[in-house]
């Protein structure tokens, strides 16, 4: 208090009761989220990649092609989108310390636990209105084209199974085949829309940890990248006795079966269902957010 | 009020900053002084809670700066000359800032407009130049009105106008009371800027003076002497264990003798004088000083 007392000036911004807490820091990031243009960039690409790959997979059905799930058909741009959902997620926090941004932002907010969370706050609640607007509109967009085409799909086992050995089903046997188009009130549907949303967001938050623990946007988008594209891959080339028990944990596979309705296709071998999936996304996310925050409060900015 | 005890910084093996203890007080501009690399950023950084200290304390107004309220409406800090997005424009920049620690959005604009940045607070970070570059972190710095400020190398990069506008801002912010602590390399910066000195080398505290006693302590002292008769002077000189250099404008400077003995010596030889002046060079001072804890040393 001596301190005080011996500036003599009284400075002109009276000073507001409490502290700079979380709200304070979530207002910080939302006008620190949108005024650079990647942010805008990010998210129109992810739209261009998830609804565009909609386009082309429903658009270039064939009357003979069955469509074994048509909602997952219309959704499978999201394996584009969510890279560049993910670079968005990095790019929260490390660009950042690429452009020393980090050392303004923790001088105005100290406590660094309330800066991870304030950027998981705006980043997780735009990620996931940006990601459930896209797969409810590409889910819509591309049943409409589906459903235009007459396309043909299967319901039964039968002509699951043939479609898997390769025989095609003679366009005339209707009792086995179902319309090739969705819609929201069929059997797992609704679920698998809502559930692809979730796991872009959940991605995103994931890529946003990495980028924390990791700093560099380069190495960051590196890590998320491995994570998503190429374990699956490596994972695929391992022997059979492997992959079935690894396969179900990648977070691929987990958003394979969540945006699927009625599981994921024979090359993933065994899976989660699609919330026991999800709950384990979840579980990696918070992990991985959580070590950010322990390495964010422990290292130097 | 600034007061660090005992504070100590490591990174691997080399010690960045050892134990050291000073007081930064209000209403005077205080120099921090040291070579390039003997600490002083990581010491600005520390008291800012960036860079947390391998042992000992430091409190901004008796406080850790963790524990601030509304940490930038008690300390504006200038670390890096661009701590922001170049994506970003200064006035988004600024209004983050304010959100933060809730200042209001009019604040925004009195600081641009008193930096000088008004008409290009639309225009991206990444376009400015580096004078601006440092004009907007010194708005940032004085956003939340703050009683503490710490500039870290402020002027670098900075044209002689720049340089004096920092200089006058510095005093003018001391002058209203509040706790101005900037640091240099220079030497001859600090003795126009500060009133009180902490210079470190090496990360260790080499002193912690006024200006005047730090320039009054330094031995190498040097006088200014005009003469008709320099040989006969010189020569006396040199016999009195002092040592001429002929300056090309035609007089000496003389070191090891104080400017009373050369003027004794020069009456006890019947010489007369045109000239005599105590020269205190500040950087001779400083480089004495901090002679031995020079890190990195050009190769000459």
């Amino acid at each position: 208090m001596t301190a005080l007392l011996e500036a003599p000036t009284p400075f002109a911004i009276e000073q507001p009761p409490g502290r700079v807490g979380l709200r304070r820091a979530i207002a910080a990031e939302w006008t620190k989220f949108w005024s650079v243009r990647s942010t805008m960039w990010m998210l129109v690409g992810t739209g261009v990649a998830v609804m565009g790959l909609c386009a082309l997979s429903t658009g270039t059905v064939s009357p003979s092609d069955i469509i074994e799930d048509p909602t997952r058909r219309s959704l499978i741009g999201i394996f584009l989108g969510q890279l560049i959902f993910g670079v968005l997620g990095v790019l929260v926090i490390s660009a950042e310390y690429g452009t020393g941004t980090i050392r303004a932002t923790l001088s105005a907010v100290p406590r660094r636990p309330v800066v991870l969370s304030a950027k998981i706050v705006v980043f997780g609640a735009v990620a996931l209105v940006v990601s459930e607007i896209l797969t409810f509109s590409a889910f819509a967009v591309g049943q409409a084209i589906l459903s235009a085409k007459n396309a043909v799909g299967s319901s039964s086992a039968i002509a699951q199974r043939a479609q898997h050995l390769g025989v095609k089903v003679p366009h005339g046997v209707q009792v086995s085949l179902s319309s090739g188009s969705a819609s929201l009130g069929q059997a797992g549907v609704l679920r698998a829309v809502v559930g692809a949303g979730l796991y872009l967001a959940a991605l995103g938050l994931l890529a946003l940890g990495l980028a924390t623990i990791i700093r560099h946007t380069a190495g960051a988008i590196s890590a998320f990248v491995g994570v998503v594209l190429v374990l699956p891959l490596i994972v695929q080339a391992l022997p059979t006795s492997i992959s079935d028990a690894v396969a179900r944990y990648l977070p691929a596979n987990i958003g394979l079966v969540m945006f699927s309705t009625h599981g994921a296709p024979d090359r993933v071998g065994p899976a989660f269902s699609p919330w026991t999936g999800f709950a384990l996304l979840v579980l990696y996310t918070v992990v991985t957010l959580g070590v950010g925050c322990w390495v964010l409060m422990r290292r130097d900015a | 009020m600034i007061e660090a005890r005992g504070l100590s910084k490591r990174f691997g093996n080399v010690v960045a900053v050892d134990d050291l203890s000073f007081d930064v007080r209000p209403g005077t501009v205080t120099g921090f002084l040291g070579p390039n690399g003997s600490g002083k950023s990581t010491t600005m950084r520390m008291i800012m809670g960036l860079d947390l200290p391998a042992s000992g304390t430091v409190t901004v107004l008796g406080r850790r700066y963790h524990d601030l309220p509304w940490p930038l409406r008690e300390v504006g800090g200038l670390l890096e000359a661009k701590s922001i997005h170049p994506g970003r424009s200064a006035r988004a920049h600024l209004l983050t800032l304010a959100r933060s620690n809730a200042i209001p959005r009019a604040r925004v604009d009195e600081v641009l407009e008193f930096v000088g940045l008004t008409s290009v607070a639309g225009k991206r970070a990444g376009k400015f130049s580096l004078g601006m570059g440092q004009r907007l972190g010194i708005a940032a710095a004085l956003l939340g009105d703050p009683g503490v400020l710490l500039f870290d190398e402020p002027v670098n990069g900075l044209d002689p106008e720049g340089i004096r506008w920092v200089r006058t801002l510095c005093k003018k912010l001391a002058g209203e009371g509040r706790t101005v602590f900037v640091s240099s390399h220079l030497m001859a910066e600090m003795a126009l800027t500060a009133d009180h000195l902490v210079v470190i080398g090496k990360g260790k505290m080499i002193a912690e003076t006024s200006v005047a006693d730090f320039v009054a302590r330094s031995s190498r002292q040097s006088v200014k002497v005009r003469t008709p008769a320099p040989h006969q002077l010189s020569d006396a000189v040199t016999n009195a264990g002092g040592t001429v250099i002929s300056d090309p404008d035609g007089s000496m400077t003389v070191t090891g003798l104080s400017a009373p003995e050369v003027g004794d010596l020069a009456s006890s030889i019947s010489v007369a004088l045109h000239e005599l002046t105590p020269v205190a060079s500040l950087e001779d001072a400083f480089m004495e000083l901090t002679d031995e804890a020079v890190e990195f040393r050009g190769g000459s």
